[in-house]
């Protein structure tokens, strides 16, 4: 037997990458006391280069034997989180360097969490599939466990961590009772087997639940939504950040590569099983939120109810559902960006600022953040004319067309529930009187990018029609 | 069936084949005092410990369990040419940039 | 041409936001120059689309900025440009300028309308403008609309606008009131034009007007199921539904009772709201539908008796009040029930005939008393007047005018608009056209008794006020006297000029389609017609010698024998007391929808809200706190509980899955 050398040229972006995280790791390593923030640059040079060489070489592609795909979702969603991850960094700068995180390690895990989330979306093997997220997962607990002497940050490392072997224990178990059942790891392949094959088969049933379990934990889905509070608000503000937005997408290519790609033709059995986690996680998030006085709780608590929104898209099991979600998902990390990228700018070297509090009388203090919060607030929960509105319709108008009137009655109701407490926050800028002065913390790139962030929510409403194209066309490719 | 009888027996027979060649059994101190790994045999779990002992530890592992990469890489070698050859050699460079990490972190010096 | 007919609406917006958002830059000069020269373009534009509309038959159909698409259907910003629009646009636009200009005369010193110091004061001047630019943009919007999405948002624009323009001194108890009412009033008419929208859409699966025009005789014999086991003809439930829609716009009986107090306002906005715009967008939007009022008698029906009911009754009330603006104000709503008996008698052509003449005469009217007020120092009873045709002649001049025209008399422009509607009622065989009639006829003799009563109890007589307002009397400045002027001109030409077209003539094409057995000037245009020709015919007739006699009779009750109106009016008290209280509509309002709804709204407060709502929320807040209190325990920190809720997660998702 003789080895093919496979195309290395679609995974160029992505061998790229793992270079730059070489480098980055050693240049810091040696010059970092002499250039403060060469890690800070050639983290977001190396982001961006290799944003410019996915647009280069956009293609489809398969190479590694199948294991590795290129397609127009991928590369949305890689660049996307790409560009997040550069959000991610330019936000937290400074919040870093009062802290005494602004290191190298931080950027090199960044980065590597970076790439496994792009080998999670090009995966087109479940064994390199279960190699992305590991790679992300342990960079992302590192990346928790930053700041050493927090308690707070290494309690929330150590719950994420053990939880996350748990759910990558049940990944894997799950994965391997598929395997049991079609005799191979390829996605395509097991495609192929299912639909020949006998799709009620027991073993093959459980190992879809294992699955989806997995899944639900990754997504931070109730039941499996433990870790999500936690962890939101014990690691520091700029992991949160990070942790809120790009995953959620990995995840997202995660459960399109498992159930779209792979376990397409059971879509009757995980429809009925992401409709309980969908309702349950909208349902418990919005109305345990309104419950919370610290932001980053009540954050993490609305991502599960969005969750369980962009997972309604997802249920409906049409490509035009699947478009809605991914439409869904992009939306959501950038409110997101915006959202923790507010309580950064509020924090500063003695506090966290991280308690809805802290917000109070933001407006006679800074009418231009009380604006771009509003932006944020309203958009998140779905009110037009803002882009948030658009997503959640194109989620609900999804769900309409395969007739799940039921469970789109019920989502709807649940997030005007939720408007509750974004608007609350609303309220407490415009209406009370502020406990202490507000003092703004971070850099003039910060600033500037914060202020964009929030207004691409309703000025970038004439290119949504476009976007949605693009998801729509994306997702026609992959099914 | 024949696999857990043969089982059971062999178990129950090591156990009763130690006591009795273990006759007779006398106990003493120095005979219950730790010798292998440092620790007293019975004692409470937590106890305090050196950490850079684990830090050591863990980087072992790490590195030695290349070696089961290595040891059927080598076999195969031939067979798998020069594709094996350069995963290999990207494989060891990734370990190396970990290492040279390690070194100048001075996670190696124990003082 | 599309940059053209796009340039018309947006100039007016641009200068709206120009003037509203940089109004304290640009100072006073500024925004009335930005606004009146936005508007003036718009005007010229239009003339220049209607010429070429007219002349050279150039229509319009088409969308011009697809906005977003949802659910398979496409949201457009698109015009449809034919003779009624063109028609409108120059009418809307005109007015509009005229008001503009007006308005830096009777605003001119605003801020003594405002409480001293008061931020909102500075710039009332300048928002003011803004406002009514962005009135005439949303009116713009409306007429020129090509589906029916657009024409909503226009006819809500225009409502929101409406509200901040009659609420516009809002440190104003009574202007409050009034802008409220306005808007609650308007929601109910909007609940019907949107239950029809939903109803068209439903059924025809299209907004577009082309579309649902092409569609509609298909549908025609369309049974629909409401409730019970009634069933109604699809075409007439949405023909009501609109309907209602236009009753709460054009200030039908029984949704009329927002109009009279609107007079709240600023006086060149009653002008706009009640000349130009809002409520002539009910009247346009029927004509504009009448493929499909065509297709059903009983919506026509209904639109004639409640025409009929409204041109009558509320022609009545002008007679007793006071108040000059009021007076004027009721004869608006007499005049729309005019209008609204000639669609209902599928007369559209000579309905929008009679909103263009009345567009000019009845802005002329309350630009005219607007100068009368600025002359008084704000003060609008007709009892503390008296004389003033010696201080202000040209005011006078010009309202003798409108007066003529609105009363009806040839040869001013009133006359042929008004007797073609009632000639056309005259040969409508429609059910309710016989009583549509009667009030029409007698609503001559009305309108023309309380026109001149306003006329006679203002300008002639012995001056009644005091010395103080009598010393300062004096005509009022150019910009008020030069629109009165240029408006006085359509309204003694505007009749003559236009009636041979515009109602025998092809003047509106295919834009107002209207069944061959429901046309009424068909037969008469059959051997010739001229204008002169319709003078002749219709100075003997019964409604032109009720005006006259009606102004006779203003003659002798208000100069002759002044005594005389007194002496009636104690004999007819108990009479006087129902108009007085304008029919007790409001006090019924008040007492059952406004009161039942408070009562309700109270009833509900004690039972529902507090004890079910606040109960329930409160029950919640605290079901909330004990769920976060259990989930505390769960969400305990402790890494085993967690993984265990993962766990079981787990086995009821497996068990749930294999057994069910």
């Amino acid at each position: 037997m003789e080895f093919q050398i496979p195309d290395f040229a679609p995974a160029y972006p992505e061998i790229f990458l793992l270079c730059m995280a070489g480098a980055v790791l050693l240049l810091d390593l040696f010059l970092g006391k002499r250039f403060r923030n060469l890690a800070y640059g050639l983290s977001i040079a190396s982001l961006l280069a290799t944003i410019a060489m996915i647009i280069g070489s956009s293609q489809q592609a398969t190479t590694f034997n199948g294991m590795f795909l290129r397609d127009l979702m991928g590369d949305i969603l890689k660049i996307a989180v790409m560009l997040f991850t550069i959000m991610v960094f330019i936000y937290s700068r400074i919040y870093q360097q009062d802290r005494h995180i602004f290191k190298g390690e931080y950027f090199v895990l960044a980065l590597t969490a970076v790439l496994g989330m792009m080998v999670m979306i090009s995966a087109g093997n479940m064994l390199l599939l279960y190699l992305g997220l590991e790679l992300l997962s342990l960079s992302l607990y590192s990346l928790i466990a930053m700041r050493r002497d927090s308690l707070h940050a290494t309690e929330a490392a150590m719950k994420y961590f053990i939880l996350g072997a748990l759910a990558s224990g049940i990944l894997l178990y799950g994965m391997s009772m598929i395997y049991v059942t079609t005799g191979t790891l390829d996605l395509a392949q097991i495609h192929a087997a299912i639909r020949t094959g006998d799709s009620a088969n027991l073993v093959l049933s459980l190992g879809l639940v294992f699955v989806v379990v997995a899944i639900g934990f990754k997504l931070g889905a109730v039941p499996f939504h433990m870790w999500v509070p936690d962890v939101y608000q014990g690691s520091p503000t700029s992991v949160t950040l990070f942790l809120g937005s790009a995953p959620k997408l990995a995840a997202f290519a995660m459960l399109m590569r498992l159930l779209v790609g792979g376990l397409e033709n059971m879509s009757g059995q995980w429809q009925q099983m992401l409709i309980i986690l969908a309702l349950f996680s909208i349902g418990f998030g919005n109305i345990v939120a309104i419950a919370q006085t610290n932001m980053k709780r009540m954050l993490a608590y609305s991502a599960i109810s969005h969750v369980g929104f962009f997972l309604l898209g997802v249920l409906s099991a049409t490509p035009d559902g699947y478009a809605a979600s991914m439409f869904y998902i992009l939306v959501y990390g950038f409110m997101t960006l915006g959202s923790f990228g507010m309580i950064l700018l509020l924090s500063n070297k003695d506090s966290e600022s991280d308690m809805i509090a802290n917000f109070k009388g933001m407006f006679s203090a800074h009418p231009l953040y009380a604006l771009v919060m509003t932006l944020l607030m309203v958009s998140m929960a779905g009110i037009p004319p803002l882009i948030g509105f658009n997503a959640k319709l194109a989620v609900i108008n999804a769900l309409v067309e395969s007739r799940l009137y039921w469970v789109a009655v019920v989502a709807v109701l649940f997030s005007v529930v939720g408007a509750f407490y974004y608007l609350r926050i609303v309220k407490f800028m415009y209406f009370d009187q502020p406990g202490e002065a507000i003092r703004l913390n971070g850099g003039m790139e910060m600033h500037t990018l914060l202020t964009i962030n929030a207004l691409a929510l309703i000025l970038g409403l004439p290119w949504i029609g476009w976007l949605i194209r693009i998801c729509n066309s994306a997702l026609a490719q992959l099914s | 069936m024949i696999f857990i009888a043969v089982a059971v027996a062999i178990g129950v027979g090591a156990f009763i084949a130690g006591w009795y060649l273990g006759q007779p059994s006398r106990p003493d101190a120095d005979k219950n005092s730790p010798y292998e790994c440092g620790f007293e045999a019975f004692e409470d779990a937590r106890m305090k410990f050196d950490v850079r002992y684990y830090l050591v530890a863990i980087l072992f592992i790490l590195f030695d369990l290349e070696i089961a990469f290595l040891f059927p890489w080598g076999v195969v070698l031939e067979k798998i040419g020069r594709f094996g050859f350069l995963a290999m050699v990207v494989f060891l460079t990734i370990l190396v940039v970990g290492f040279v990490y390690e070194w100048a972190k001075g996670a190696l010096d124990w003082e | 041409m599309q940059a053209v007919y796009l340039a018309i609406p947006l100039l007016c917006l641009a200068a709206a936001a120009i003037a509203g958002l940089a109004g304290g830059r640009i100072g006073r000069a500024g925004a009335h120059g930005v606004t009146i020269f936005g508007v003036g373009a718009a005007f010229l534009l239009s003339f220049y689309v209607a010429l070429d509309v007219f002349r050279n038959g150039h229509l319009f159909n088409g969308p011009v900025y697809s906005w977003l698409s949802s659910g398979g259907y496409n949201f457009q910003v698109g015009f449809l440009i034919d003779q009624l629009t063109a028609t409108m646009m120059v009418v809307v636009t005109f007015v509009s300028l005229m008001v503009h200009i007006y308005t830096i005369g009777y605003m001119a010193d605003d801020e003594h309308n405002w409480p001293k110091d008061s931020l909102a004061g500075k710039n009332s001047y300048q928002r003011f403008f803004s406002y009514i630019s962005l009135f005439t943009f949303s009116m713009l919007m409306l007429v020129m609309s090509n589906n029916f999405i657009q024409l909503f948002f226009g006819w809500e624009a225009v409502g929101l606008v409406s509200y901040l323009l009659i609420g516009f001194w809002f440190n104003r108890e009574s202007a409050i009131f009034a802008n409220m009412k306005a808007f609650l009033v308007n929601r109910v008419g909007d609940f019907g034009f949107l239950l029809g929208i939903a109803a068209i859409f439903a059924w025809f699966g299209t907004l577009d007007y082309d579309a649902v025009f092409g569609i509609a005789p298909s549908l025609a014999s369309q049974q629909i199921h409401i409730a019970g086991s009634t069933h109604w003809s699809l075409i007439t439930f949405i023909c009501i539904a609109l309907f209602v829609g236009a009753m709460g716009k054009s200030a039908q009986v029984p949704l009329h009772v927002w109009l009279p107090d609107s007079m709240e306002g600023p006086t060149p906005i009653s002008a706009l709201i009640h000349a130009a715009t809002m409520v002539t967008a009910g009247i346009f939007m029927v004509a504009r539908m009448s493929p499909l009022y065509e297709m059903s008698e009983t919506a026509l029906s209904l639109i004639i008796i409640i025409g009929a009911i409204t041109a009558l009754f509320m022609g009545l009330l002008g007679i007793i009040q006071y108040d000059i603006k009021r007076v004027i104000a009721y004869s608006t709503l007499s005049q729309l029930g005019y209008m609204t008996v000639g669609l209902g008698a599928s007369a559209y052509n000579a309905s929008i005939f009679h909103l263009g003449t009345h567009a000019f005469f009845k802005a002329l009217l309350f630009l005219g008393a607007g100068s009368v007020i600025i002359a008084m120092h704000h003060a609008q009873d007709m009892r503390r007047m008296g004389g003033l045709r010696r201080f202000m002649p040209i005011t006078y001049f010009t309202m003798i005018i409108g007066s003529l025209a609105l009363s009806g008399i040839p040869p001013f422009a009133g006359f042929f608009s008004k007797d073609a509607i009632i000639e056309a009622v005259h040969h409508s065989h429609i059910t309710g056209s016989g009583f549509a009639y009667f009030s029409v006829v007698i609503g001559a003799f009305i309108t023309a008794f309380y026109s001149f009563r306003l006329i006679f109890m203002t300008f002639h007589g012995k001056p009644r006020m005091d010395e103080h307002t009598r010393k300062h009397l004096k005509e009022s400045p150019a910009v008020v006297i030069v629109p009165l002027l240029l408006l006085a001109i359509p309204s003694v030409m505007a009749g003559w000029q236009f009636i041979e077209p515009m109602l025998y003539g092809d003047f509106f094409g295919d834009a107002i389609r209207i069944l061959p057995r429901h046309n009424a000037f068909a037969e008469a245009g059959e051997h010739g017609f001229s204008a002169w020709h319709f003078m002749k015919h219709g100075a003997f007739q019964p409604p032109v010698l009720l005006a006259l006699i009606g102004m006779v009779s203003a003659y002798i009750f208000y100069v002759a024998r002044p005594d005389l109106a007194g002496e009636w009016r104690a004999k007819l008290a108990p009479a006087v007391r129902v108009l007085e209280n304008n029919y007790y509509f409001d006090k019924v309002y008040q007492a059952v929808f406004a009161g039942g709804a408070l009562r309700l709204g109270s009833c509900l407060w004690k039972s529902a809200d507090v004890k079910m709502i606040d109960g329930f929320i409160n029950g919640l807040a605290r079901a909330v706190g004990w769920v976060s209190g259990k989930v505390r325990l769960v969400q305990s920190g402790y890494l085993y509980h967690y993984a265990f809720v993962m766990i079981i997660g787990l086995f009821l998702m497996i068990s749930w899955f294999l057994y069910l």
